[in-house]
């Protein structure tokens, strides 16, 4: 008898989600499919819409990085409208979506996957959570806050409100900076700071438990996507795409991100609403390839900041292939967004009033791609002649691993899951893959249409049982 | 036109008036507050909207203060359990009946309607929403015109008509087809008697009109060239 394993809902990630392990006769995982249970629609809803009202309406896709579709979709208007913005405005907005990419990696770190890395996969569910965290390691649990509380009070302080601020608009941002927020900022640093590298010697402590998941989450060659910057580093909101090899070596040019549709298309699933991404020249699903932490790091020469190029040094140690080192990215990572945060901070320049553009729109299309904290973001639009949106497409970061994840949870679940003696460890470590990617579900599936429904029962020989279509 | 001044009670507070004015006229004059929508001073009131309703003693239905004019011996009263009921259920019929999204609204922060719920503690609309489908109308070079956020207070009917005197905008069909248009129901951009004052945009109580190239929360209203308008034509109403 073939069996499935259901695991719904998949916990501890943003959105919603569910798993099918499917069983062959001999208990073992056959196969695997990650389902994206829920629909958005904004692609389709903002048809007709005001272009101007685009960066808060997208911004509404997620709460937890409404500052990501902002920057996407202000740069998506700032194309319509064609106009080079202020270049105060443009550190401005770089500053809150550092500050965006540092919370939301907390968020991640200390309280979605600290509980599996501190207290371990197999630990009692009921306790491995963030408060089972704090029982065991205050400290631990108390810099995640505090990390968070510091990014979410940037993006307060300079947007009027912690969650969708409206500041950012096309052609710049609505207010400058004054110099008593910009103090207020550089305070917070130098903690946030120290939090951010205590918590990576921390976890470089204790990663070497984790061999055997480093060796199985998602650990296989694929491409990684990101932005760079003109000298090939870390780059979070302007800059070129590079696409690379799983060595980190480019297989392309550096291109520029509103060429994006040369390179890159989507295939629908019958199981999941979340499209999957691939790189064209390879096809589906051969280009699959991944976005985020992970990949920025492993497409980079050099991040740019001291303490975040001392930690990129031991991440270049590190098996670049498995998706468990996400984790170790995304804590360089907000180290490099503190650092950055308060070099942008000393420009002389910062307290500037000259922050927005006016402009009527000069373009009927607009791309804007910036890297959200889960990867590589682009918000495509098109408007007619009098700014109304005709038509908008989204790809979030989380759509770029679709292909990956599953691949991922595939892998994991044929590593650690015996059908004969099932443990409750074994399936949190296929919900624990899928943890690594930081996957953002709620931002992430927009089209709306034809949802086709296909279900085949199949016997195990293979052979058409019964068969539903819509 | 005569002067006599009568006398009549809202709240039970002895109150005067011209007798040509309305009890939301002789009410303001004595600091008590009825909430309005579509009345403004300075156009003519219609009582479209029904929020300014108020009890009169040994009247068995409720009256619209702003076109009501007082009466001797009256007795008003403009605060009660079923008033507020009745006006709490104006506003949940209108936010049921267009599509008002505030949080991604140009007005969000400085709309009457919004700012109108919240006095009235409107936290919830029982009514199921009817989600209709209206094109928005941005074909006029300045500004924009979002029906799905028009609530028919017709300001924007009567100060293009009563105070611009360009009569560009009225109202087309019926009942809850209701839509303002403007001229023969042509786009906004193609009228030949708008004149582009912008009027109609700032009196809106909402985001239904509003200036091409705002973002949201970004349009605020002023107001101020209306009294100033009317006293300088000195047709004080």
């Amino acid at each position: 008898m073939t069996q499935q394993i259901l695991i719904d809902p998949v916990t501890r990630i943003e959105g919603h989600a569910r798993i099918t392990l499917q069983l062959d006769d001999s208990g073992q995982v056959a196969d695997a499919q990650f389902h994206v249970t829920q629909l958005r629609g904004f692609e389709k809803f903002c048809e007709g819409r005001p272009f101007t009202e685009m960066p808060s309406l997208m911004a509404r896709i997620c709460g937890i990085c409404p500052v990501s579709h902002l920057m996407a979709s202000a740069k998506a208007c700032d194309a319509l409208l064609a106009v080079k913005i202020p270049a105060v405005a443009v550190k401005l907005r770089r500053i809150m979506n550092l500050a965006q990419i540092a919370q939301s990696h907390a968020l991640s770190f200390f309280y979605l996957s600290a509980p599996d890395l501190l207290l371990g996969m197999d630990e009692d569910p009921a306790k491995r959570n963030v408060f089972g965290v704090h029982e065991v390691e205050p400290t631990l649990a108390r810099d995640g806050i505090k990390l968070r509380q510091t990014g979410q009070q940037i993006i307060e302080l300079l947007g009027g409100k912690r969650i969708h601020p409206a500041w950012v608009v096309p052609g710049g941002v609505s207010e400058p900076l004054n110099a008593a927020k910009r103090d207020q900022i550089k305070a917070m640093l130098p903690e946030a700071l120290t939090i951010a590298q205590r918590t990576l010697d921390w976890f470089q402590t204790v990663i070497d438990r984790y061999t055997e998941e480093i060796s199985a989450f998602a650990n296989f060659p694929t491409l990684f996507m990101g932005l760079v910057n003109p000298s090939g580093g870390l780059e979070l909101y302007d800059g070129q795409l590079r696409i690379t090899d799983p060595a980190g070596v480019p297989i392309t040019d550096d291109f520029d991100p509103q060429d994006y549709a040369r390179y890159l298309a989507e295939a629908a699933e019958s199981y999941s609403y979340l499209k999957s991404p691939y790189y064209k020249p390879l096809g589906y699903p051969d280009g699959l390839y991944r976005v985020g932490p992970l990949a920025r790091l492993n497409i980079i020469s050099h991040c740019g900041t001291p303490l975040a190029d001392q930690a990129f040094a031991a991440f270049r140690q590190l098996d670049r292939q498995s998706s468990f080192h996400y984790h170790f990215a995304r804590l360089v990572e907000i180290l490099y967004c503190l650092e950055s945060i308060d070099r942008l901070l000393d420009e002389p320049d910062i307290l500037s009033e000259h922050v927005r553009a006016h402009a009527i729109p000069n373009n009927n299309e607009g791309i804007g791609v910036s890297e959200a904290p889960r990867g590589t973001l682009i918000h495509h639009y098109q408007i007619d002649s009098n700014g109304l949106m005709t038509s908008a497409r989204l790809m979030i970061a989380t759509g770029h691993n679709n292909l990956a994840m599953n691949r991922g949870v595939l892998q994991v679940a044929r590593r650690f899951v015996q059908a004969d003696h099932l443990s409750e460890g074994m399936l949190n470590r296929v919900e624990a893959v899928i943890r690594t990617f930081d996957p953002c579900l709620s931002c992430s599936t927009h089209a709306l249409g034809q949802m086709p429904l296909h279900i085949k029962l199949l016997a195990p020989d293979g052979h058409l049982l019964d068969e539903v279509r819509r | 036109m005569t002067n006599r001044v009568l006398t009549l009670q809202i709240n039970g507070q002895e109150v005067s008036g011209r007798e040509d004015e309305t009890i939301l006229e002789v009410a303001r004059e004595h600091d008590i507050h009825i909430p309005t929508l579509c009345q403004l001073e300075g156009l003519s009131s219609i009582g479209a909207c029904r929020l300014c309703l108020v009890e009169v003693a040994n009247v068995p239905k409720l009256l619209t203060a702003c076109i009501t004019p007082i009466q001797e011996g009256m007795e008003v009263h403009t605060e009660s359990e079923r008033l507020n009921h009745y006006r709490r259920l104006v506003i949940e019929m209108l936010f049921s009946e267009g599509n008002h999204i505030c949080s991604v609204c140009v007005s969000n922060g400085h709309c009457e309607l919004q700012n109108m719920a919240q006095l009235l503690g409107v936290d919830h609309v029982h009514l199921p929403y009817r989600n209709p489908q209206r094109r928005v109308d941005a074909s006029h070079d300045r500004f924009i015109f979002d029906p799905n956020r028009c609530i028919l207070c017709t300001r924007c009917v009567r100060v293009c008509d009563e105070v611009e005197g360009a009569h560009t905008w009225d109202l087309k069909a019926r009942g809850i087809q209701s839509q303002v248009m403007t001229d023969l129901n042509q786009p906004w951009g193609d009228s030949t008697s708008c004149t582009s004052c912008g009027k109609c945009v700032h009196l809106c109580p909402t985001g239904a009109l509003f200036e091409k190239g705002k973002s949201v929360a970004e349009m605020s209203k002023r107001r101020e060239f209306l009294p100033y308008l009317t006293i300088m034509r000195g047709k004080h109403r």
